[in-house]
């Protein structure tokens, strides 16, 4: 474009590049189009291609379980406790009970105080030694082997109580999901605008209140999140369960006796030799998987509701 | 009604950094006064020194006397009642991004614990017409987040959050730097409304925006008050050399 075009604009035929016919670009032009063109298709198709790995197996996954459980579920499945070896039928009624309830005491145990540790160190610990400290040991935590959370539950609460329970079950799961609570929340509370804190400041609001209805509302979808990916990865562990909860072949909704959860009748189901055992281990596994995902989504939904128009 | 504020000797730190230096200027109730000067120059952080909000801060420090009427902000009050008493525009809008424009400016009131229903209805229409936002957005209180407005209506809504309060002093930091000059005329005109019920104190970049809307002018440079006098003189006949360069164009 020349100088004059300043005061005169050139018919918009000849004014950008891609309005000029194909054939009056020069060859350098069509060559770098044609790089950038397919270098764009082979990018895009990349990250598809990801995707699907990503999501294959998880797919595979279900497709099977689906394929191996359905067989095995009827009402007496969702009814009846586990039939003594033998005796054909049975059901994991007891088990689903147990795992829910076992989970609901890890969840009103875990999540509060990993909610409440990641609020310190995200608005009261900044450059604490002790913040230090709590990070430290929540990474390590974090990392430490399922089954060694068992024993150390077992140690702590089993052997003193003299019997396996629930409640011992309950808080190996807790232990388990706090580390995962405390640094989603810090690291969510971080990304809440420093502005933000201010606006509450400047309208005198006193800090405590601020953290509570400004700052962890705002990051409240994240925490929620945080909360549900230490719950899904709970839901399935056998391991800390094995000499805490223990199992039982019977009803049991007492906190203070062993109870029955999924994981671990489906691991004894599987282990044994009966093709009728096998058949309600599948089914289990499928009822544990869907009963993880209804949990997540329902809780998903509950955090929606109430969202308002262009909230960010 | 407004009330006004007498600084004396206000010594302001960041870490080791010396932000500002004895400043002293008495700040008449009902008017606006307008703080000019270069970035880095301490504004920002003096209009902070009068709600305590500088505090805030781990790393800063303040020494000096800050009257509020009769009130030293200091010594006689705490800084959470103290940010009551003067609300506070800042640079960018800063809405909560989670709250209806409804609950945002009702927010100073609801989370210090006010429930009256009738009251904050008619706190939150009188300031939202106060702010000149009522009309625009009276159909949609509840239904929309406040994050969701334009630039310069999201700044008028902070405007409006900080009067329902009730504060007897605004200070504003650059409040129109983020905003289109459509925003920023509205934000002016504002002024003009507010001074007759509250003191203003605004920094702004803008020397025209100080000219147009404040009677009072001081000029900041690197942490000391170079000059303050009545806004015609400044910009007229300053007595110092400094702000004849800054006005002028010179440097800054």
């Amino acid at each position: 474009m020349g100088a004059n075009s300043l005061h005169t604009p050139p018919p918009p035929q000849e004014s950008a590049i891609s309005r000029a016919p194909i054939e009056r670009q020069s060859r350098r032009v069509r060559l770098n189009r044609a790089r950038r063109y397919l270098w764009n298709h082979v990018v895009t198709g990349l990250a598809i291609l990801s995707t699907i790995v990503v999501i294959a197996p998880l797919v595979a996954i279900l497709v099977y379980l689906i394929y191996k459980g359905t067989s095995s579920l009827n009402l007496a499945f969702f009814t009846k406790i586990p039939a003594p070896v033998g005796e054909p039928g049975g059901g994991m009624s007891n088990a689903i009970v147990g795992s829910s309830i076992v989970l609901a005491l890890a969840s009103v145990l875990g999540i509060p105080v990993g909610i409440a540790a990641g609020v310190y160190l995200g608005e009261f610990g900044r450059g604490k030694l002790l913040a230090g400290a709590v990070r430290f040991t929540a990474d390590v935590l974090n990392g430490v082997p399922s089954i060694v959370m068992g024993i150390a539950a077992y140690a702590l609460i089993v052997v003193e109580q003299k019997h396996f329970s629930a409640f011992s079950g309950g808080v190996a799961l807790a232990i388990m999901m706090v580390p995962t609570i405390t640094r989603t929340t810090e690291e969510m509370l971080a990304t809440v605008p420093h502005a933000i804190r201010e606006a509450a400041y400047g309208l005198g609001v006193p800090k405590w209140r601020t953290v509570l209805s400004v700052t962890l509302k705002t990051a409240s979808p994240g925490i929620i999140t945080g909360c549900m990916l230490a719950f899904a990865r709970v839901a399935g562990e056998t391991a800390p369960l094995l000499f805490t909860a223990f199992g039982n072949q019977f009803w049991s909704f007492k906190l203070n006796e062993p109870i029955a959860a999924l994981p671990l009748q489906i691991y004894i189901y599987a282990l044994s030799p009966y093709d009728e055992w096998h058949r309600l281990a599948w089914g289990g596994s499928l009822v544990l998987i869907v009963l993880i995902m209804a949990s997540v989504t329902l809780v998903r939904i509950y955090a929606n509701r109430g969202v308002l128009k262009g909230a960010s | 009604m407004g009330v006004g504020i007498d600084v004396e000797n206000l010594n302001a730190w960041y870490g080791s950094t010396h932000t500002l230096q004895d400043i002293s200027l008495n700040i008449p109730a009902n008017h606006a006064t307008a703080l000019i000067g270069p970035s880095g120059c301490g504004k920002s952080t003096f209009v902070r020194c009068l709600n305590r909000m500088h505090e805030t801060n781990p790393i800063a420090r303040a020494t000096g006397v800050v009257k509020m009427g009769d009130v030293d902000i200091y010594e006689d009050a705490n800084p959470v009642e103290i940010r009551r008493r003067v609300g506070m525009v800042f640079q960018r809008p800063n809405p909560f991004p989670t709250m209806s424009i409804y609950d945002n400016v009702a927010s100073g009131l609801k989370l210090n614990g006010f429930r009256n229903r009738a009251v904050l209805d008619e706190t939150v229409e009188r300031s939202l017409k106060a702010a000149a936002l009522w009309d625009e957005v009276k159909d949609d209180l509840k239904k929309k987040s406040g994050a969701s407005l334009s630039g310069g209506q999201q700044q008028r809504m902070c405007i409006a959050r900080a009067l329902a309060v009730d504060p007897e002093v605004l200070l504003m930091d650059e409040p129109a730097s983020a905003l289109d000059p459509v925003s920023t005329s509205k934000i002016e005109d504002l002024i003009f409304e507010l001074k007759r019920q509250y003191t203003i104190v605004i920094v702004t970049h803008n020397m025209q925006q100080a000219a147009r809307v404040a009677e009072n002018t001081g000029f900041f440079l690197n942490g000391k008050m170079v000059e303050f006098d009545s806004t015609h003189k400044i910009f007229t006949n300053p007595k110092d050399k400094r702000t004849e360069d800054y006005i002028t164009g010179r440097f800054g």
